[in-house]
């Protein structure tokens, strides 16, 4: 059965609503569509995310994609905890990019995060809207804390219940009489047992309940333990396929160069020189880029190098770094809105008996995934058919649709695992999507599109350079009374400028400065910025009070317990108060995110040529609580370095209206000589699960920042930190 | 022509003498686990090993390698006692990779530098391991690195 949006959209459903586990109306079930179109040779779904073969296997079907961050693993542990299922008999699938699967599941937990509150008759609309937007989403770390915990979770537990309502029936027996136990349920009293692959089909037939009884922690058998990935052992033999790794009959590569001044019209191309070239089909004109089409990359890459292409000059060709930063500061002088109002400020400020006034700066920062952007499409009989790494295989499946025209459901995606996402494969960030798809479109043959390095790196979605003003009043007493922070763009997450710290007047206020570079959502988004701009003026304000820097905050979390137990386990744990060596220093940071408090604290010292050397960070961590220990480890540490590694040497400048890095020579990245021991310790406080892809990487920058000023007495307010040339003169210790 | 043997197996190839051994292998003979980092040997992603060096693929021309014994990240465990070579092992035991994208080239660089220094010390096994890996899993490969050698510091 083929499921047409048009008919869709005009409101003759054809996949009804409901949450995903499935919904009692008459209209079908998902799981029973899931039934009639996907299942063969026995194959039973007990809703859309649980399949049970005869064998006894269940397979989990993950609306996510693997990028690394473990969701193939985390979440099938979710649901097959909730299953009682054999971890032995359970595999992974990646799940089919078509609207069955939308993931209606996350945008409830999206909106829920959000304060809203949704009643349970509206997960229909929900799962329709999911649908129509094509949400298939992994990002805001939300895999775990909304599809997990959510969805799979219940869409185990009801399973579970499908299967020993079946039993009892076969049996004849009370359902409370049966248990079950590693894929099988058994019946003690006769001792009777079947396995789950024997009542698969049976149980299909019941609707999945949409509020199924949750195990209690202390029930858990899978959750909580650190269960190997699944992805791994493919990742050690170089069988793992990523997106540029599609091989298939008759294919050809194409290499792009586009417009590096974002925007501007290709003008003229001499394209007979490549043509003359050896593996050369075609090149392919488009608005603002050519492709040269060949039968290996490398000769297609040789040939666009030959050629001399023009494009247009426009007013954006005298945009720099500096221009922009003029612009942000014009910016903040102009009309801001509003953030948020606490208090009075002004009046708080005017009768300070101290205040503090400093400007912070980030620069845009590239994404750099290890593998370059690439697109498979090919166009045959009015279809296409993409081959991509994507973050969204549903959003990237309408917009190939939208860019050729095609239908939704005449487009068929094949996932692969990323090779980094970080944001940039997201389903807004389709500059290499849109382009694979136009060249595609002009053969018959699929074609590889791949970008060098230098146009991943000049033709990225970048994070936003921000300025950011503070102005801070003491009372007599040295209380910190007053909050005023004005900075450019409005964030994503909103709170990302919010301090978590109890102050009683607070004005904080933004200004839109649009320039033409584009941007877009880089791990933990706006936190990344505001949690460097916030903890470094935090510590300012510690020191001026004359305080402990991590004392300071303690003072003011009174009313945030949570936040106080990570920051004096960060503190603890880094032996905050200990002797350091001689040349060393901590500095601290605290930030929640994405639903997880994190504190780290950085050991610093200067290297002989004023460099920074980061030697170790603690990182303590709330989630509420770990599904999978290793996994949340592993994210922590991975966080930490992503971020460290723009605190250190991040920096994508803008000259004549383009970027001016290339590569990893110019945009130098942490390696293995200069990673620091990082310790991990997380706090099970039973709260609802946070997130764990992006909460560790925006505290670091801060806390390296921070011990920065103890050895130098130089406060750092623009990153990174290559830029600097630091000389050790320690002005005070407070540690 | 260019020749050379790739896990054991002789190859010929009627391409440019220039074309980097990279694309040799990704494009020419479907290799697919050496990977496209950045084309001008910064990354490491396309590390194999040539006569049991490690080489950055993406800029070593095919002329360059003629009549060498290649192996590719497809090939590491041909000569192991198991089904993985010892490295590749233990960056199961350790749960090295997260994305996966830089670790062919990963391993093959530290497959290569204990074949040639079984016992590193951390300045060697910096100096050598110069991968990129934008995941950060560098805590990783040398708790890895070091459950391989003898010694566990410098």
């Amino acid at each position: 059965m083929k499921i047409n949006r048009r008919r869709f959209l005009l409101g003759t459903t054809v996949v009804g609503g409901g949450l995903l586990i499935g919904y009692a109306t008459t209209r079908p079930s998902k799981h029973s569509v899931a039934n009639d179109t996907l299942a063969e040779n026995g194959q039973s779904f007990l809703t859309t995310w649980l399949r049970i073969d005869p064998d006894n296997t269940v397979t989990v079907l993950v609306p996510h994609s693997e990028m690394g961050q473990g969701v193939l693993t985390s979440l099938p542990m979710m649901a097959a905890d909730e299953l009682d299922a054999d971890w032995d008999l359970v595999r992974v699938e990646q799940a089919p990019a078509t609207d069955l699967f939308a993931n209606g599941v996350l945008v409830k937990g999206f909106a829920q995060s959000l304060g809203v509150s949704v009643p349970g008759f509206l997960d229909g609309a929900i799962n329709k809207v999911s649908e129509i937007m094509n949400i298939q989403i992994t990002g805001g770390s939300s895999s775990v804390r909304f599809t997990g915990e959510n969805g799979m979770r219940v869409a185990g537990a009801a399973a579970r219940e499908m299967l020993i309502k079946t039993a009892a029936a076969r049996w004849e027996v009370p359902e409370s009489e049966l248990t079950a136990r590693l894929s099988h349920v058994h019946h003690e009293a006769s001792g009777r047992t079947a396995t789950y692959g024997e009542l698969a089909s049976d149980a299909a037939r019941f609707e999945p309940s949409p509020t199924p009884r949750l195990k209690e922690p202390h029930e858990f058998t899978l959750m909580g333990k650190p269960i190997p990935r699944i992805d791994i052992p493919a990742k050690v033999d170089g069988t793992a396929a990523f997106g540029m790794d599609a091989r298939l009959p008759g294919m050809l590569y194409a290499a792009v160069k586009t417009s590096p001044v974002f925007g501007n019209k290709l003008v003229s191309v001499n394209s007979d020189v490549a043509l003359q070239r050896r593996g050369v089909v075609r090149v392919v004109e488009l608005d603002d880029a050519v492709a040269v089409v060949a039968d290996n990359y490398w000769r297609a890459k040789q040939a666009l190098a030959a050629l001399d292409i023009q494009f247009e000059a426009t007013a954006n060709d005298q945009v720099s770094t500096q221009s922009i930063y003029a612009q942000f500061d014009t910016a903040l002088q102009g009309e801001l809105s509003e953030d948020v109002e606490e208090g009075d400020t002004p009046t708080a400020l005017a009768g300070a008996a101290t205040t503090i006034d400093a400007t912070y700066r980030v620069p845009y920062l590239a994404h750099a995934a290890m593998e370059p952007m690439n697109c498979t499409v090919h166009f045959h009989d009015s279809k296409a058919d993409v081959w991509t790494g994507t973050q969204d295989n549903l959003g990237i499946r309408g917009r190939v649709a939208s860019v050729s025209g095609l239908d939704e459901n005449d487009v068929t995606m094949h996932m692969f695992y990323l090779g980094g996402g970080f944001g940039r494969r997201l389903p807004n960030t389709t500059n290499t999507i849109d382009q694979a798809t136009r060249i595609a479109q002009q053969f018959d043959v699929p074609v590889q599109t791949i970008w060098s390095r230098e146009e991943d790196m000049q033709q990225d979605y970048y994070r936003p350079a921000v300025t950011s003003a503070f102005r801070a009043g003491f009372d007599a007493s040295n209380n910190l009374i007053a909050w005023e922070n004005h900075y450019t763009t409005k964030n994503e997450p909103a709170e990302a400028a919010h301090p978590p710290y109890s102050i009683p007047n607070k004005s904080i206020a933004y200004a839109d400065s649009s320039t033409h570079v584009p941007t877009g959502a880089w791990r933990s988004v706006a936190h990344s910025q505001h949690t460097f701009f916030l903890e470094s003026f935090v510590d300012e304000l510690a020191h001026k009070a004359g305080k402990n820097p991590y004392q300071f905050r303690l003072d003011m979390l009174r009313d945030k317990p949570r936040h106080a137990a990570v920051l004096k386990t960060a503190a603890e744990r880094a032996g905050w108060e200990r002797n350091l060596p001689e040349g060393h220093a901590m500095g601290i940071a605290l930030q929640e995110s994405f639903g997880s408090i994190v504190a780290q604290v950085a050991e610093v010292s200067i290297n002989s040529d004023g460099s920074v050397r980061v030697h170790r960070v603690t990182c303590a961590l709330d989630c509420g609580r770990s599904v999978n220990p290793d996994t949340v480890a592993s994210q922590a540490e991975s966080g930490i370095i992503y971020g460290l590694t723009a605190a250190l040497y991040g920096e994508i400048t803008i000259a004549n209206g383009r970027v001016e890095q290339t590569n990893f020579n110019d945009y130098e990245m942490l390696r293995l000589s200069d990673s620091p021991e990082i310790d991990v310790v997380t706090i099970e406080s039973g709260a609802a699960l946070g997130g764990l892809g992006e909460p560790a990487t925006p505290p670091v920058a801060a806390a390296v920042a921070n011990a920065v000023y103890i050895l130098t007495g130089q406060r750092v307010r623009e990153l990174p930190l290559k830029n600097y040339r630091f000389t050790a003169a320690p002005v005070e210790r407070v540690a | 022509m260019a020749r050379f043997r790739v896990n054991g197996v002789a190859q010929e190839l009627d391409i440019e003498p220039e074309m980097p051994l990279l694309w040799a292998l990704r494009d020419e003979l479907g290799l697919t686990g050496t990977k496209f980092g950045c084309g001008v040997a910064a990354c490491g992603a396309c590390t194999v090993q040539v006569n049991g060096n490690p080489v950055r693929s993406c800029v070593t021309p095919v002329s360059a390698v003629e009549g060498t014994d290649i192996t590719t990240i497809e090939g590491l465990a041909v000569n192991a006692a198991a089904a993985l070579s010892p490295v590749q092992q233990a960056w199961i035991d350790h749960q090295v990779p997260q994305c996966g994208y830089c670790q062919s080239g990963m391993i093959m660089a530290v497959s290569a530098l204990l074949t040639a220094n079984p016992n590193p010390s951390d300045d060697e096994i910096d100096g050598a391991i110069t991968n990129i890996c934008r995941c950060g899993t560098y805590p990783r490969v040398r708790k890895a690195i070091r459950s391989l050698t003898a010694a566990t510091t410098a």
